[in-house]
């Protein structure tokens, strides 16, 4: 049952009792928090995740976490947010207003700390006709604007931060969560998708001002359904720039693949073999560009080109 | 299952990975919190693996599993990396270097290495040669953390080790000891007579391990005088692991018990063979025990340390504390710090650390 079937009173009970369980992707989590704020996130973020009826059998829950106000003298002067995990507060205290993009980044922690059976490469992950498109990228680079643009016309998200490689067969596993939008491409994304939902927008963070994405709901619909490796691209946003494909040797993209994934070091040679035989079968690209809609029409061209996988 | 008793779920998983195939999913989610708190989530997977199990469990903690295998399996290559690299630095001083705890499981192929994880590499060698080899690990690359004059001179002139040190590329952390226990402690250990019987490691030479018993008391040491018990059961895990490979070993036990009286260490003994034996149910002859009774606290002292021991070596996780869990582990922290040194140095020691941390954190953010 999805999560948008839930009221909001069912919601905050839930939340603020024993526990939200949704599923997003190849995890199950529990989430606890006492705060509105964090629920109404939830609801409109999380609308097409998967979730209990009342009273079904609970699931294994892989993250048990909780968003909650600091309590304390401190709450009157300075409100603020704490994660919990285990127990543990892997995180520093962020301002109160933070709570829900702070659920959004422990939750990517969680996944790239402790989900080591796969190879976690910090890219977007997109994909059509079967086949995957991996954008690594340093951030500011215009990754997340891309992707988001490009699951705004018909690509599927697999996830716009953590691409997750199973390293046994070289397939990529699906984690559609929110995406996430910084400073001027929430406006832009809102512009080129006026459809698309947004949650609250989250200003004066480390990363600026920040909001996220609901994803597209059939992208959630096919969260388990896994994909090829079709394409490395590496994109850069660099205004009035015609939209510039240029050809990277694989070696090169390898090797960038490893520079940004997080846990490249604990998979040995089968992690080198797996990403070899990827890159091997992809074509790699640089990709410049500063029209979104070009940018997306450029690359469904391409996907269209070829026979589909499935 | 109560606090008091020192019985887990993550113990009681550990003892018999087959009980766990009835557990509802929330003990599992419990068991998975509690084995990585206590930093046990390898070593819990491969008590299912040598059990067999592995295959039959659910696949939610299976997922968990498999992704600490990785850790695991990743963090002995890079152990043994680490020891080549230590090895090529100190080679040409000469002298033993003693591989110590988790590296020198590895090295010398011993059961309790298998999916141990760690963070450090810790080495012995002579203290005459500390500065030699401080300087030739300087040479390579290794630099010291700590730069505080106090705390220089704190592991300097009392402690059995030198600052940790660090390497500046692969950052990997070394921490050269000269000694198993502090110089100042109450219990000092003649670390001649560890490096006397110092065995090598087949195919390093210059590589060396304590001997097996010295293997054990070491650990024992380490967890019962340290302090530090959030990673308690990790420890008593480590000591369960060397009793049981060595216990079968002709003469064995009479050995283990004549060393440590002979190091002055017979009731730190008689604590990890109680624990590890309550705990984990380690097979420890009854008549050792026995035998220990003139080294073991009174009665109504032993009373009072199983209340404490049994509950700080329970995984740190709040499914495993009762009202009295903090207060134990303050109080054996109190304990190890009374145990390491003489009553003036450790006023002096504690007054110096609140005085000097109020600067720190009046500073500005």
């Amino acid at each position: 049952m999805k999560l948008a079937v839930l009221d909001s009173a069912e919601l905050s009970a839930r939340l603020r009792g024993p526990g939200l369980v949704l599923r997003t992707g190849p995890v199950w989590l529990r989430i606890t928090s006492q705060l509105d704020s964090v629920a109404a996130a939830l609801a409109s973020l999380y609308a097409e995740q998967e979730t209990l009826l009342a009273g079904q059998a609970q699931p294994f829950c892989d993250f048990d976490v909780r968003v909650d106000a600091v309590s304390g003298p401190r709450r009157w002067l300075r409100p603020q947010a704490q994660f919990l995990f285990d127990a543990l507060k892997p995180f520093k205290p962020m301002a109160l207003p933070h709570a829900s993009a702070m659920l959004e980044w422990g939750l990517n922690w969680c996944v790239s700390s402790h989900c080591h059976q796969y190879i976690i490469i910090h890219a977007a992950v997109v994909e059509r006709g079967g086949r995957a498109m991996v954008l690594p990228a340093p951030p500011g680079s215009g990754k997340s604007t891309l992707c988001a643009g490009l699951v705004n016309r018909g690509w599927r998200l697999l996830s716009d931060e953590l691409t997750l490689i199973d390293p046994l067969s070289g397939e990529l596993v699906p984690l559609a969560r929110p995406v996430s939008l910084k400073n001027k491409s929430i406006e832009v994304i809102q512009a080129f998708a006026p459809e698309a939902r947004f949650g609250p927008l989250t200003r004066d963070t480390v990363k600026g001002t920040v909001s996220h994405m609901r994803p597209p709901a059939t992208s959630v619909q096919r969260d388990t359904e896994r994909a090829r490796l079709g394409w490395v691209v590496f994109p850069r946003y660099r205004a009035d720039s015609a939209i510039k494909p240029m050809p990277l040797a694989r070696g090169e993209a390898l090797m960038a693949l490893v520079d940004n994934a997080f846990n490249y070091h604990l998979h040995g040679r089968q992690g080198f073999d797996t990403l070899c035989d990827g890159v091997a079968a992809a074509d790699c690209l640089r990709f410049e560009y500063s029209d979104l809609e070009q940018a997306c029409a450029y690359f469904t061209a391409l996907a269209d080109a070829q026979e589909p996988l499935r | 299952m109560s606090v008091s008793s020192g019985i887990s779920l993550l113990s009681r998983a550990l003892v018999d990975p087959s009980a766990c195939l009835l557990w509802d999913v929330r003990d599992w989610e419990t068991l998975l919190q509690q084995a990585r708190r206590a930093n046990l989530l390898a070593r819990l997977a491969l008590g299912f693996e040598r059990a067999g199990l592995l295959s039959q469990l659910p696949a939610g903690p299976r997922r968990h599993f498999d992704s600490v295998q990785k850790v695991a399996d990743s963090q002995e290559r890079a152990v043994r990396w680490e020891v080549a690299q230590i090895s090529h630095a100190l080679h040409d001083l000469g002298g033993p270097v003693l591989l110590l705890k988790g590296a020198a499981y590895v090295m010398a192929g011993l059961p309790a290495a298998q999916n141990r994880l760690f963070a450090d590499v810790d080495i012995l060698v002579p203290r005459a040669r500390l500065e030699a080899v401080e300087y030739a690990l300087q040479a390579e690359g290794w630099q010291n953390i700590h730069h505080d004059e106090y705390d220089q001179r704190y592991y300097r002139e009392w402690m059995h080790e030198i600052p940790p040190m660090r390497h500046q590329r692969r950052d990997t952390v070394i921490d050269v000891h000269h000694n198993i226990l502090p110089l100042t402690s109450r219990l000092a250990v003649d670390a001649g007579m560890l490096l006397a019987q110092a065995v090598p490691i087949p195919g390093w030479p210059g590589l060396y391990r304590l001997d097996d018993v010295d293997l054990i008391l070491h650990s024992a040491c380490h967890l019962f005088l340290d302090g530090e018990f959030d990673k308690g059961l990790r420890d008593l895990v480590d000591l369960d692991a060397l009793l049981r490979h060595f216990g079968g070993q002709l003469n064995f036990w009479g050995d283990l018990q004549a060393r440590a009286r002979a190091l002055g260490l017979g009731r730190v003994l008689f604590y990890a063979l109680r624990y590890s034996a309550q705990i984990l149910q380690t097979p420890v002859p009854g008549e050792q025990l026995r035998a220990l009774r003139d080294v073991a606290p009174e009665t109504a002292l032993l009373a009072w340390m199983d209340g404490l021991f049994l509950r700080a070596l329970q995984p740190d996780h709040p499914s495993s504390e009762d009202a009295w869990t903090g207060v134990a582990r303050r109080l054996l922290y109190l304990r190890a710090h009374w145990m390491r040194m003489p009553t003036g140095l450790l006023i002096r020691h504690l007054a110096t650390k609140a005085l000097r941390r109020q600067p720190e954190e009046a500073r500005p953010a």
